[in-house]
């Protein structure tokens, strides 16, 4: 691979491109041990495959100068290996590679497996991560930290209309923060698709399945930021759900929980006061823009029929709660809280809190064109639970 | 293989008449299998660039970063669209069209044993290509969402959450296996029961045999996917949850069952061209086949392989350590009957009296860059080194060099090889190694790049990426229209050739080897009336 690399940075210096200094030619730097392992044992079978590739095409390329009819060459007649030693040197290239597979290949990669494999050994604390059409929720189970993570770039970037920034695509609200030399045990699911969580760098990809749970681990060993990308096609909006993780000393790191769980405590407040239409209306069109503008427009004209208009919508419309306070089925109320089977729809009572959710219904029950009038509040919502 | 045959070869003086109905209706009716093959591969031709044609659109998208030309709704149906009409489509029809017209006259059989299914076979065919991109014209008259939106595997879930594209793929799924099942028990009956007298199993042509082990794992998988996707219907509307935990399904039975097709639908759209790569090699190097039997064997082992690796295509998921190993270990394995194969076709050549016509050409090619997607296919297999792989651009990559320069320019090479005995006509050589060179070139700068991409962290499937992604995607995207357009040149020099052109002897060949090379170019309609007898 060394050959190889350094190979292609003489092709990268001789080329008249001036962007090069930018290409990536490998495996972007290890921080985990599993990245470590992933990146020598990658560098160890490229150097393998280019050896095999190189011995056996020379071999083929020889015979095609030498082996010319042009150059007066007499075809030969055999059919097959004749005599023990013939037989003997066909199965010299086959023993090879049966060594190269099992062994020289196969038995760094079984204790890479096992290695990998291995994440409830010694684990300090667990990371719980969820996919959802299109951004990641973060669990701290020990902490009770919970929030949600989505792709900050602007829009405007993407659509062409202003210059893109240097971490486009790979920057999100909300990163997750990790300890630095903490084995950190990684729980993955998902509320509707697959989607698969993967930071290049952790040598980490593991795919988060609806109505399952799946592990894996991370060690990271130098503070930093890490991006990486969903990797399993889940829709629409596949491209566009990042991973950002900040890697911090442990003081840091706790620091930062603490001040996340004062955040949530003071939001879960919010719900036992009494909320102004105002507040609600201004906290409903901050956390549409976040959570529900990427189906339903920013303007409530959705994409149908996919995914419905909210603008004029029969639901949205339709009676807010029935005359005992109950949630009436597939009401506007129970699509938010509940969502749709079978479609993107999500139920959001899952990973909003009970001011977000009074607050998105109020706001698009008043705003996107519609004019019901009404309202509800966070403590409606925390009793309707 | 020595022949004798008892009559003039074919051409049975006495019939003279192509008893056949004139224009579209004989097309329609037809049994005879020269004229099905022929519409196979018109077919796959044609479907060939409505496939490229989608993954152009692609690749301008990707040209650089940021959305210009389409939304990512679109895109994602592209890509399986993409897909979907190339393996099955094209890749697969081109298999079975050489299959329509070579089989019988290698064989030395009148035609395929069962004309009328092989009529039936065909004429399946533009009903599914058509439910495969009808959704795209709906989607504009405001009807459903456009096409399968999911990528070609179908995932569950979020296919069950898709719109009508992915019930018109359905669809478009169960009649291609019902064609090709068809087309497969065809193959397997002509080859059991109308060999020449004297051919025995092991004289079979390579070329029929790797078609036979292809046709057995149709047989075996397809009913498995037509299951998977048929389950999969239930649950988008009939209620049934086999790929929904709620209802105590598992999102990932769909993949074991999808791949348990999949995998081996690899091998499907290889072994017919691991068949013919033989044949080219020895008419080119004026030599016999080196390793026969070798190669026969090779062709079983890899058949049986490829029904037990099927999970190597989602370590991702999460599998217990002992399936890991297994599936990484048994894959490993398929490493040596296939490197039984690379060992017969290079000591074919070696020691020959070569000379590089453009079906030597693309033979040759084809054995290089095939050997990358090997390469690169054994570092998949491995699970550790999968984890950074796996759903990233360097499998885009390698399953391009396994598939186009594998599959595709295996079929080219069968195009060029046998076009000369089936129009009468030599094509335009001066053309065809042009074409031969810009494919290989644009070829391996579109993909190339890719494997870096992949290397880097570039997800596949997104319609948008980081900047640090571009300038490979510009390199890529460029060399993308390059190689679709030398294409035009291929479908050019078919035309021209069909046309016209140098007369073409009976042999085409200097070094041609087999029964085929008996028959006049292009053979009569109806040919091997009496059968030849193989010493």
């Amino acid at each position: 691979m060394k050959t190889l690399v350094r190979l292609a940075q003489l092709l990268a210096a001789l080329s008249p491109l001036p962007a090069l200094a930018d290409y990536k030619w490998n495996f972007p730097e290890p921080v985990t041990p599993i990245a470590r392992d992933t990146l020598h044992i990658h560098n160890e079978f490229m150097l393998i495959i280019t050896a095999l590739f190189l011995v056996v095409f020379a071999i083929m390329i020889y015979s095609m100068v030498k082996h010319r009819k042009s150059l007066g060459h007499q075809p030969a007649k055999f059919t097959g290996p004749t005599g023990r030693i013939q037989w003997f040197w066909a199965f010299v290239p086959f023993a090879i590679l049966l060594f190269i597979d099992f062994v020289l290949m196969g038995i760094p990669a079984v204790h890479a497996i096992i290695d990998m494999e291995d994440t409830k050994n010694k684990a300090d604390m667990v990371l719980k991560v969820t996919g959802m059409q299109w951004k990641w929720q973060y669990e701290y189970p020990e902490a009770g930290v919970k929030f949600i993570s989505t792709l900050s770039t602007p829009r405007e970037q993407i659509e062409n209309k202003a210059a893109k920034g240097e971490h486009y695509l790979l920057e999100v609200d909300n990163p997750v923060v990790l300890p630095v030399g903490k084995k950190v045990r990684v729980l993955l699911t998902s509320t509707d698709v697959i989607h698969t969580w993967w930071v290049p760098q952790f040598g980490v990809k593991r795919d988060a399945i609806p109505g399952f749970l799946r592990e894996t681990w991370v060690k990271i060993e130098k503070p930093g930021i890490y991006r990486g990308q969903c990797a399993e096609l889940c829709g629409k909006d596949h491209g566009y759900m990042p991973v950002e993780v900040h890697a911090v000393p442990e003081p840091e790191y706790l620091a930062w929980l603490d001040k996340k769980k004062s955040e949530q405590a003071a939001a879960a407040g919010g719900a036992d006061r009494a909320w102004s239409k105002d507040e609600l209306l201004a906290k409903g069109k901050e956390v549409y823009e976040k959570q529900c503008a990427v189906c339903h427009q920013p303007e409530g004209q959705g994409l149908p029929p996919a995914f419905p208009a909210l603008k004029g919508s029969k639901i949205v419309n339709g009676p807010l709660l029935s005359p005992a306070g109950k949630i009436i089925a597939d009401s506007h109320v129970d699509r938010v809280m509940n969502g749709k089977a079978g479609t993107a729809m999500q139920a959001f009572k899952n990973t909003l809190s009970d001011v977000e959710l009074a607050s998105v219904i109020t706001f698009e029950r008043n705003a996107l064109g519609n004019s019901k009038g009404d309202m509800i509040q966070p403590a409606q919502i925390k009793s309707l639970r | 293989m020595s022949v004798a045959t008892t009559t003039v070869p074919g051409h049975a003086g006495e019939h003279h008449g192509e008893h056949h109905p004139a224009g579209i209706l004989r097309w329609l009716t037809t049994t005879n299998h020269k004229d099905i093959g022929t519409m196979y591969l018109t077919f796959a031709l044609t479907m060939f660039f409505v496939g490229g044609a989608m993954i152009l659109a692609v690749r301008a998208e990707l040209w650089q970063p940021g959305l210009q030309l389409m939304k990512p709704e679109f895109f994602n149906q592209l890509i399986g669209i993409h897909a979907l009409v190339m393996i099955f489509a094209a890749l697969m029809p081109a298999a079975t069209g050489f299959a329509n017209w070579q089989i019988p006259l290698m064989i030395g059989a009148p035609d395929m044993a069962l004309p009328r299914v092989n009529n039936w076979g065909f004429w399946l065919l533009p009903p599914a290509a058509i439910l495969l991109t009808l959704p795209f014209t709906l989607a504009l008259f405001g009807i459903g969402d456009g096409a399968l939106a999911t990528g070609w595997t179908f995932y569950a879930p979020l296919s069950v959450q898709g719109g009508l594209g992915v019930d018109f793929a359905i669809f478009a799924v169960h009649i291609l296996g019902v064609s090709s099942i068809l087309g497969s028990i065809n193959i397997i009956v002509t080859i059991f029961n109308m060999r020449a007298p004297g051919m025995t199993m092991m004289k079979l042509p390579l070329f029929a045999w790797g078609w036979l082990i292809t046709a057995f794992l149709l047989i075996a998988t397809i009913p498995v996917l037509a299951g998977a996707v048929t389950m999969l219907l239930t649950d988008r509307h009939f209620g049934t949850h086999f790929f929904d935990a709620a209802g105590g399904g598992d999102p990932i039975l769909f993949q074991h069952l999808f791949w348990f097709f999949g995998h081996p639908e690899v091998y499907i759209l290889l072994l017919p061209v691991w068949g013919l790569m033989p044949h080219v090699l020895a008419t080119f190097s004026r030599k016999p086949i080196y390793g026969y039997k070798a190669q026969v064997y090779g062709f079983i082992g890899i058949g049986v392989l490829s029904v037990i690796v099927w999970a190597h295509h989602f370590f991702t998921v999460g599998m217990p350590v002992p399936a890991l190993i297994y599936f990484m270990f048994s894959t490993m394995a398929i490493s040596l009957p296939l490197a039984v194969l690379f060992f017969c076709w290079i000591a074919t050549m070696w020691k020959g009296a070569m000379s590089f016509e453009t079906p030597m050409l693309f033979a040759t090619g084809f054995i290089v860059l095939f050997g990358i997607a090997g390469l690169t296919g054994l570092v998949l297999a491995d699970v550790a080194a999968d984890a950074q792989y796996h759903h990233s651009y360097f499998v885009v990559a390698h399953f391009h060099y396994a598939l186009f320069a594998g599959g595709i320019m295996g079929v080219m090479t069968g195009v060029y090889y046998w076009l000369p005995k089936w129009t009468g006509h030599m094509y335009d050589e001066k053309l065809g190694k042009w074409h031969f060179w810009l494919t290989v070139v644009s070829f391996n700068l579109t993909f190339i790049p890719q494997f870096f991409l992949g290397l880097a962290g570039m997800p596949r499937r997104i319609p948008d990426y980081a900047l640090q992604f571009t300038e490979f995607n510009m390199i890529s995207t460029v060399a993308a229209f390059i190689l679709g357009l030398s294409q035009l040149l291929f479908a050019y020099n078919i035309w021209k050739c069909v046309k016209g052109g140098p007369k073409a002897s009976d042999k085409v060949w200097e070094g041609a080897e087999g029964l085929e090379w008996q028959l006049p170019s292009p053979p009569p309609y109806h040919s091997w009336e009496t059968q030849p007898v193989v010493k």
